[in-house]
């Protein structure tokens, strides 16, 4: 049964953040699509060398943030103004400015949750299972080594070819990761 | 110009788990600043030292620590159930002073938290790269304290059993909460903070807990690590999501952590009661509050670094920088100190007036005075780098700042309650025995919780700590970069 476990992709090993970084540029301008960096802590300019866009996160957060705002104030303007309302030393029913503080308050709390929830979303987290934590040479992408990997998944994808390419970029050691 | 620039080999030959051979062409040398990192250690030896905490045999002062500890904590959960089975008549409170102690612990605590937060989120904000070595720990601080804070509001109401009448839930007549106060304000403020505070922490720590995961040598360890981990992979698109959130969390967190302190100092200067109605509380309680949440965090990482051997990641550097905040902040607080003085007299206003020289000469002259003492007189001494580089005086003095804030609180909440506008409304205020205990029983619950913390979680962001070393840069000799870098 074993003779037939698809591989998941390539994987090159790293010594430092410079030499990725130049690896990844040339990955990035082979036309590569589902390929990736992991580095134990995140590398500055590695986001332009892998081609990345500016990431989406703070649409989450901004729609979070709007929420808890509109939901603050209609929620203090609806219990002390509308469903209950009761005369506090002569004060009005609903006023923007004292409605304020907890409107505020909540604008944060949901905000932090959509910048959070955003973040896990848009990396597809929680995930139980990923073939590289599999690889025991992976585990020292959260020590002090640096991987390019390439999944066989990726339409450029070639046995010989992808495995030239990652050779001629001064890894140190290059193995084929199964599903 | 030749001759400015100085080239050092910066790594001893032969010295273990060190960048070694590579030369840097270092600044001219008024140019150089101490690294992050002191002894040019290496990448893994980061994680080495920072995972190596909560890792092997449980070692003996953690016990002497953590008994003591949980017995404290005990005794506070004891005292709870004993005022919640008799009544507040246990605690000292009483006419004319019906806020004690609770309400001054509360504050106090909630305080100490503001320094975690203003480490994480305002240092990120500014770019402070010395934060990394102490955030994650000056985090967990802020959540415990939270904790503890919590604690007060909720049994000092009495009736506990009607706490949930805080949160906007119908009461039994179906009346809703009243939003126009700011105690209501203050529900939604601290527990905004909690939470929000729980969440960054939680976020920076998922990185570290997937180097605990690969790390871990059984199955358990490996199975909780691998679960809080959330199958993080250190995937470069991870990261750059992960980046964005951070910031906005820096970001969001930045406003909240001078709005909670701003709100808690509402609950007192709204009263038209002398010594509290003035309107500096916000921002003087904002800078005591990270004043002496520095002192305690002070307090703790010392005696930390050198028990855990930390010396080389909370370096010498990274107490000197916390001093010199608790200096500034210190120094506000005095000043705040004096414009209350200023405006008590210009205010012309003779309740004011009475209520400060009250202050400085009457019966709670003791307390005015060591909040003078370690709150502006303390803190001054922090100018001097002999003091500052002196671990032993650093911690006694970062507790005399935590003393000192208490007593600041103490003098807000009771001198001002104890005399009323007629002397028939006048009093002195003692605490019970109760009260003692169960404020002492808050640091158990707090050390219990840390040490909890220190054993299972690494205590300093190994990631970030590892991004603000040169070996992290991909422009610098030490990361890689050919020809010096740039």
């Amino acid at each position: 049964m074993a003779d037939t476990v698809n591989p998941y992709g390539i994987i090159a090993e790293f010594d430092n953040p410079a030499d990725t970084m130049h690896a990844a540029e040339k990955v990035r301008d082979a036309g590569f699509r589902k390929w990736d960096v992991f580095t134990p802590f995140p590398v500055h300019g590695m986001d332009k060398a892998m081609g990345l866009k500016n990431s989406k996160v703070g649409w989450f957060s901004f729609l979070g943030g709007v929420t808890g705002y509109t939901c603050g104030m209609l929620m203090i303007w609806w219990m002390n103004a509308v469903d209950y309302p009761i005369v506090v030393g002569g004060k009005p029913m609903f006023s923007p400015f004292s409605a304020f503080p907890p409107s505020y308050e909540l604008t944060i709390l949901l905000g932090s949750f959509g910048s959070l929830f955003g973040m896990l979303f848009l990396n597809r987290l929680p995930r139980l299972y990923h073939p590289l934590l599999k690889n025991r040479r992976f585990a020292l992408a959260t020590h002090d080594r640096f991987f390019i990997v390439i999944e066989t998944a990726d339409p450029k994808y070639s046995e010989t070819e992808t495995r030239k390419l990652l050779e001629s970029l001064g890894t140190r050691h290059i193995e084929v990761v199964e599903e | 110009m030749a001759d400015a620039v100085i080239s050092k080999p910066l790594a001893q030959p032969g010295a273990a788990n060190q960048v070694a051979g590579i030369v840097v062409k270092a600044p001219p040398r008024e140019l150089e600043r101490e690294p992050m990192v002191r002894n040019q250690r290496s990448i893994g030896w980061i994680s080495d030292a920072i995972a190596g905490v909560a890792e092997g045999k449980t070692p003996r002062w953690w016990w002497f620590a953590f008994i003591p500890s949980v017995i404290m904590m005990t005794a506070c959960f004891t005292m709870i159930l004993y005022l919640v089975s008799v009544g507040v008549g246990v605690w000292g409170p009483g006419h004319p002073v019906m806020w004690g102690w609770a309400i001054v612990n509360f504050v106090w605590w909630i305080g100490i938290g503001h320094a975690g937060t203003l480490i994480s989120a305002i240092l990120f904000l500014l770019r402070q790269k010395w934060r990394t070595s102490i955030n994650r720990a000056a985090e967990a601080m802020t959540i415990f304290a939270v904790m503890c804070a919590g604690i007060f509001p909720v049994i000092h109401i009495g009736r506990v059993w009607f706490g949930w009448w805080l949160f906007p839930i119908p009461n039994g007549n179906d009346i809703w909460p009243q939003f126009r106060s700011p105690l209501m304000w203050d529900v939604f403020a601290v527990s905004t903070y909690f939470t929000v505070s729980v969440l960054f922490w939680y976020m920076g720590l998922i990185p570290d807990l997937a180097v605990m995961r690969d790390r871990a040598k059984n199955k358990i360890r490996k199975f909780a690590y691998g679960l809080f981990s959330l199958g993080w992979t250190g995937s470069n698109r991870h990261w750059s999501n992960y980046e964005k959130a951070y910031l906005i969390l820096a970001g969001l967190s930045t406003p909240l952590v001078l709005s909670v302190h701003s709100i808690v100092s509402l609950d007192f200067s709204v009263a038209p009661l002398p010594g509290r109605n003035k309107t500096i509380f916000p921002p003087y309680f904002v800078a005591g509050a990270v004043f002496s949440g520095f002192g305690m965090v002070l307090s703790l990482l010392i005696p930390l670094r050198r028990v855990l051997r930390l010396e080389d990641i909370i370096t010498l550097r990274h107490v000197e920088l916390m001093c010199k905040v608790t200096l500034a902040t210190g120094s506000i607080v005095g000043y705040a100190y004096g414009i209350e003085f200023f405006i008590a007299w210009y205010s012309g206003n003779p309740y004011e007036r009475y209520a400060f020289i009250n202050r400085a000469t009457g019966h709670y002259a003791w307390a005015y005075w060591t909040m003078i003492t370690c709150n502006v007189i303390v803190p001054q001494l922090f100018w001097f780098k002999k003091i500052r580089t002196n671990m032993l005086v650093v911690f006694i003095l970062s507790i005399l700042v935590n003393i000192g804030m208490w007593f600041e609180r103490f003098v807000i909440v009771v001198i001002s309650l104890h005399r009323d506008f007629m002397p028939s409304n006048w009093g002195y205020f003692r605490p019970t025995w109760v009260d003692i205990l169960t404020f002492l029983g808050t640091f158990g619950l707090f050390f219990t919780f840390f040490l909890l913390f220190l054993r299972f979680v690494p205590l300093i962001a190994i990631s970030e700590v590892k991004g603000v070393t040169p070996q992290a840069d991909p422009h610098h000799p030490l990361g890689g970069a050919k020809k010096g870098g740039h």
